[in-house]
């Protein structure tokens, strides 16, 4: 630790940092733009201005910019220095001089880091008298506003969009004053992160479009923590409500999860919640039409149904832990099933036991980031897990990093890094059937069906390993890719394979594990990343359950009386002809969900449940983190989480024998208490007693508005806060709050003289560093720590992919929007959805459509071709043309289908 | 015996002076134009709603009696609903202070008196007069930078007309 004495004063500092963040983590006020703690330094703003002196004998010293400045022992500075500050007002007052007069009318205000730096550094009059230049602004799509005027050329926008993201539909225009930062056109941005500009432009020439439709000041808006339910990365998020409404979905600061961003699909893909589709209350089936009925009269229903038979539940990786657990104990151990149909059901137990078993690190997604080497195998990553893909877009960067450090120049060094390393990129291997949004930085691709990927893997761990069994007949060029990448791993210092689950074999995920096992053996430090698609999968896994195919199993053999289903749409999972003969042999259908499906249209009771932003919960994301989400709206009855409704149709069904759980920690007790591997559960959040200086938290701001008013015109009289026994946070404004706040708590960021998101400096034990409070989470797959005994390495080696003559592999291909199943719901994510097309290897034809068949279903799909696709497969993304489609299949290809328009 | 004297020489002394109760409500009390009376929301000189729905005067309020939410149309925001609940109101001003766009303002009006709570919460048709109040000349979105029906980018006060992003000539 180095100490730097600002304004006289000592603080310890990291060496290696510079000034700026030094004195942001000192506390100190230092206005600044163009620095983000994750985008690095440039210098452009020339706002962090501080005089630093040479010695305690230098009087005079001299003006520097704090963020290009690096840290060293015994350095002297002043941010108080009358020069200083007289710099830093000028800085900002010509900033200021092109600003509109916009702030009123502005989604930025109140929250807008421009704002904040204007009123720290003095700059209160206007003294500019002359004209201001103005902007056109652009229509960048559903997801983001525009509105150029407001525009102080930080230049961080296109540095996060292009140089981070990858992004290249956004770029700086025109000279001098007038630069602009835009796209060549209007139209759409098309990288999958475009929201995180929303956050990263210190002013508000980017805005949340979604929100803008229902805004409200920050001061306004009631927050909780809560985690993204549309992958299974987990990151974190702070919901946003305000009248009983969700309005906009942010991003929270989990240091080894997501840390500053977040994908599209999880900002706005909240909008389900307020969907048409949404259920509101009871609905039993009457002569056939389901009709509204009292909560008593659904709970009476449900006892009689219970008479008629076996209760089978039928959980959902969409729901929390705790609503599966409930479920569970209503149909008993033996009667609970995941929800998932094989293939999935079995790989994503495969992929729970392969991250316990193999002996390699289980990377967070910060260590992703560092990286130096990366084989991804099988797995279009940036759809499946956009956030995780976003993290190994940054692993490339590695080698840039080594030639800095050599050159010795502070990593943080933007420009200057950049610039050194540009030509130089870690190793990233990539084999997938079809194309990804990483293959322009990979080094290299290959193109295979999924059994060849597979294979690929096996020999190079046969490459590392020569006990690991060999893969017979491999093609030469394979055989020289694999011994290339092996070599490449194997000399790396922090090799990472990255596999998941999207193509349902479980080859792929064990080709992976044999690599990460043979790389342990040479002693490399080598992480094993599996990812799974849903939300909750991982917390399935470790629940255990039927899979679907031994429900309907047993529904042929008469087994099942009553079938309960928790919020899970059937029809994602099981063919039309599977589905229909498993409600047919059913008497009784129970649907809860929090959202109207196919399946519920079909049920004889429907029961509304919450979703994640009106009950509490947990979700085990695909690294194994229990992460807990917290409600931040409160409704009435009948809607509550899926997890009481399931608690009170046990009590309907056998009061003697039914639980009595009351609230959130009664459940994740007996959860605990119940499944060994997820007893540490409990860790993931701190409970509804926890107390902040002897306080409980505050949701809302201290100065929310409006609360004798908003809702004066239903009652004047004052309505008490609702109970909240599910949450240490109080929903009102009274209660503690400060840096210390847990990270699982957060309900929003401020501090003084810091009301954008860019506070959160404030509450981290250092810059890019943990929560002040702790992080959020606990990790379940970790093990006790004692070093994993090598396991054998799986010997089943797929036989090469053969195409079959009149067939094709049709292969799920998800996409960014559109095939998830909540986030389509959303209306801004819904206008970015594309119709559904196969991409097919050229086969010469011309013909724009293709007609297949599969399990009966007849469908006719436009046609993309791609010259690069291995022959006899189809990219088709799942869920889309083809409702029931997740897994590999073969289709009949019609030949005289294809002619028609 | 003394107190009793003096209480009436005191009384009595008082009928020489000048009397400060008026007889309202025959007599009218004058009241200036700057007295914190009734709220209204005002127009532009153009006829529009001049209020932008910032909240400013919502989180002034040191009641928090205001309740509003902003909707758009056009590139002009507007309140969708502007609630004011008067029977919490102490008429201090401070929302007329913070409206940055002239839009809220204090009148000399006090006769509100009502018999039942409810009828105390204004909604926006209560409260939007035809006339622009106190201020007849601004127009925020004269000043502002936002584009919006008839005031193309670069039509504000004190701006140049677009730029060409497409040219580096200086």
């Amino acid at each position: 630790m180095a100490t730097i004495h600002i304004d006289g004063r000592p603080f310890p500092a990291r060496p290696g940092e510079n000034l700026l963040q030094a004195c942001l983590e000192a506390g100190a006020d230092l206005p600044y733009f163009c620095w983000h703690p994750e985008l690095g330094s440039v210098g452009a703003c020339r706002q962090c201005a501080v005089r630093q002196y040479s010695g305690p004998d230098d009087r005079t010293g001299r003006i520097v910019m704090a963020c290009m400045t690096p840290v060293t022992d015994g350095a002297i500075l002043s941010i108080d220095d009358a020069e200083a500050r007289e710099f830093r007002a000028s800085v900002v007052e010509w900033l200021m001089t092109n600003h509109p007069h916009d702030c009123p009318v502005c989604a930025e205000g109140g929250e807008c880091h421009l704002q904040d730096m204007t009123v720290m550094t003095g700059h209160a009059v206007r003294r500019y008298r002359f004209t201001k230049r103005t902007h056109r602004n652009q229509d960048l799509g559903p997801f983001v506003n525009h509105e150029m005027n407001r525009c102080i050329a930080c230049y961080r926008c296109v540095r996060f969009y292009r140089d981070y993201a990858g992004g290249e539909d956004l770029a700086a225009f025109a000279t001098h004053n007038d630069v602009y930062f835009g796209r060549h056109a209007d139209g759409a941005l098309e990288n999958g992160f475009s929201g995180n500009l929303v956050e990263i432009c210190p002013t508000g020439v980017f805005t949340d479009k979604p929100f803008s439709a229902v805004y409200s000041r920050k001061w306004d808006l009631r927050g909780a923590p809560s985690v993204c339910t549309h992958c299974a990365v987990g990151c974190n998020t702070i919901v946003n409500a305000r009248q009983d409404t969700t309005r906009r979905v942010l991003n929270r600061y989990h240091d080894a999860v997501n840390r500053y961003f977040l994908c599209d699909r999880g900002r706005f893909g909240h909008g389900f919640i307020a969907a048409p589709s949404r259920l509101r209350a009871p609905l039993a089936r009457i002569d056939g039409r389901p009709t509204p009925v009292p909560v008593q009269d659904a709970l009476r229903r449900f006892q009689m149904m219970a008479q008629d038979g076996p209760v089978v539940g039928i959980g959902s990786t969409r729901a929390s832990l705790e609503s599966n657990f409930a479920l569970r104990t209503l149909a008993g151990p033996a009667r609970f099933s995941t929800g998932m149909a094989e293939p999935e059901h079995g790989l994503t137990r495969l992929v729970a036991d392969l991250l316990r078993t193999t002996p390699a690190r289980n990377p967070t997604l910060h260590e992703m980031e560092s990286a130096d080497a990366v084989l991804i195998l099988g797995e279009n990553v940036t759809v499946t897990a956009p956030r995780a893909g976003l993290a190994l877009r940054q692993a490339v960067r590695q080698a840039t990093f080594d030639i800095a450090d050599a050159a010795r120049i502070p990593r943080w060094m933007d420009a200057a890094v950049r610039t050194l390393g540009s030509e130089a990129r870690s190793p990233l291997f990539i084999a997938t059937p079809g194309p990804t949004d990483l293959d322009p930085i990979a080094r290299a691709t290959s193109r295979a069906a999924p059994d060849d990927i597979a294979r690929l893997g096996f020999a190079i761990a046969h490459s590392l390993d020569p006990t690991a069994p060999e893969v017979a007949d491999l093609p030469e060029d394979a055989a020289r890719l694999a011994a290339d990448i092996a070599a490449t791993l194997r000399a790396a210092a922090r090799p990472l394979i990255v596999a998941g689950t999207q193509y349902g074999t479980a080859a792929l995920p064990q080709a992976a594990a044999a690599i990460a096992t043979a790389l342990a053996a040479h002693g490399v430090d080598a992480a094993l990343s599996l990812v799974l698609p849903d939300c909750d999968s991982m917390g399935l896994a470790l629940m255990d359950g039927l899979s679907l195919d031994a429900v309907r199993a047993l529904a042929r053999d008469g087994g099942i009386g009553t079938l309960v289903v928790m919020e899970n749409d059937l029809s994602r999972r099981l063919d039309p002809a599977a589905l229909d003969a498993l409600l047919a042999a059913v008497p009784h259908l129970v649907v809860i969900d929090h959202t109207a499906t196919p399946l519920s249209a079909r049920a004889d009771l429907i029961l509304p449940s919450a979703t994640f932003a009106e009950c509490g919960g947990t979700l085990v994301s695909t690294e194994g983190r229990a992460q807990r989400f917290l409600q931040v709206l409160f409704p009435d009855l009948p809607l509550q989480a899926g997890w009481r409704w399931a608690r009170d149709l046990a009590q309907a069904a056998d009061p003697g024998k039914a639980p009595d759980w009351q609230d959130l920690d009664d459940i994740i007790a007996a959860i605990a208490a119940a499944t060994p591997s997820l007893a540490p559960i409990g860790r993931a959040a701190p409970d509804a007693a926890y107390r902040l200086d002897g306080a409980r938290l505050r949701s809302e701001p201290p100065r929310i508005s409006g609360r004798t008013a908003v809702r004066a015109n239903i009652s004047v009289r004052d309505r008490p806060p609702p109970a909240a026994p599910d949450t240490p946070l109080a929903p009102t404004m009274e209660g503690a709050y400060g840096p210390a706040t847990p990270g699982a708590l957060v309900p929003y960021y401020q501090a003084p003289g810091w009301n954008s998101v860019q506070s959160l400096n404030r509450f981290q034990q250092e810059i890019g560093g943990p929560m002040r409070g702790g992080d959020a989470g606990v990790r379940l797959l970790d093990g006790d720590g004692t070093p994993r005994p090598r396991p054998a390495y799986a010997t089943a080696i797929p036989a090469p992919f053969a195409p079959r003559a009149g067939e094709i592999l049709l292969l799920p291909e998800p996409r960014l929007f559109g095939t998830e199943e909540l986030s389509s719901l959303s209306p801004p994510v819904a206008a970015r959805v594309e119709a559904a097309a196969l991409r097919i290897a050229d086969d010469s034809g011309t013909a724009p459509t293709i007609a297949l068949r599969l399990d009966g279903q007849s469908v006719v799909l436009p046609v993309i071709r791609d010259p690069a696709l291995p022959p006899g497969i189809a990219l088709c993304p799942p869920h889309m043309a083809l409702r029931a489609f997740t897994a590999p299949a073969w289709a009949i290809v019609q030949p005289d289908g294809g002619d028609a328009p | 015996m003394f107190g009793i004297l003096r209480t009436l020489w005191l009384t009595f002394l008082h009928m020489g002076h000048r009397r400060v109760t008026v007889g309202y409500p025959e007599t009218r009390p004058a009241l200036p134009p700057r007295y914190r009376g009734r709220i209204i929301l005002s127009r532009d000189p153009d006829g529009l709603e001049r209020c932008v729905a910032c909240n400013l005067c919502a989180v002034a309020c040191p009641v928090d009696c205001i309740s509003l939410q902003k909707a758009e149309q056009d590139g002009r925001w507007y309140p969708e609903y502007f609630r004011i609940n008067f029977s919490r109101c102490i008429f201090c001003g401070f929302c007329e202070e913070a409206c940055p766009t002239y839009a809220i303002q204090l009148t000399p009006d006090f006769e509100m008196s009502e018999y039942v709570r409810p009828n105390l919460v204004y909604e926006k048709e209560d409260l939007l007069i035809s006339g622009t109040g106190k201020y007849p000349d601004y127009s925020f979105y004269r000043v502002s930078g936002v584009e919006i029906p008839g005031k193309d980018k670069g039509e504000a006060e004190r701006e140049q007309p677009p730029v060409d992003v497409r040219s580096l000539l200086p």
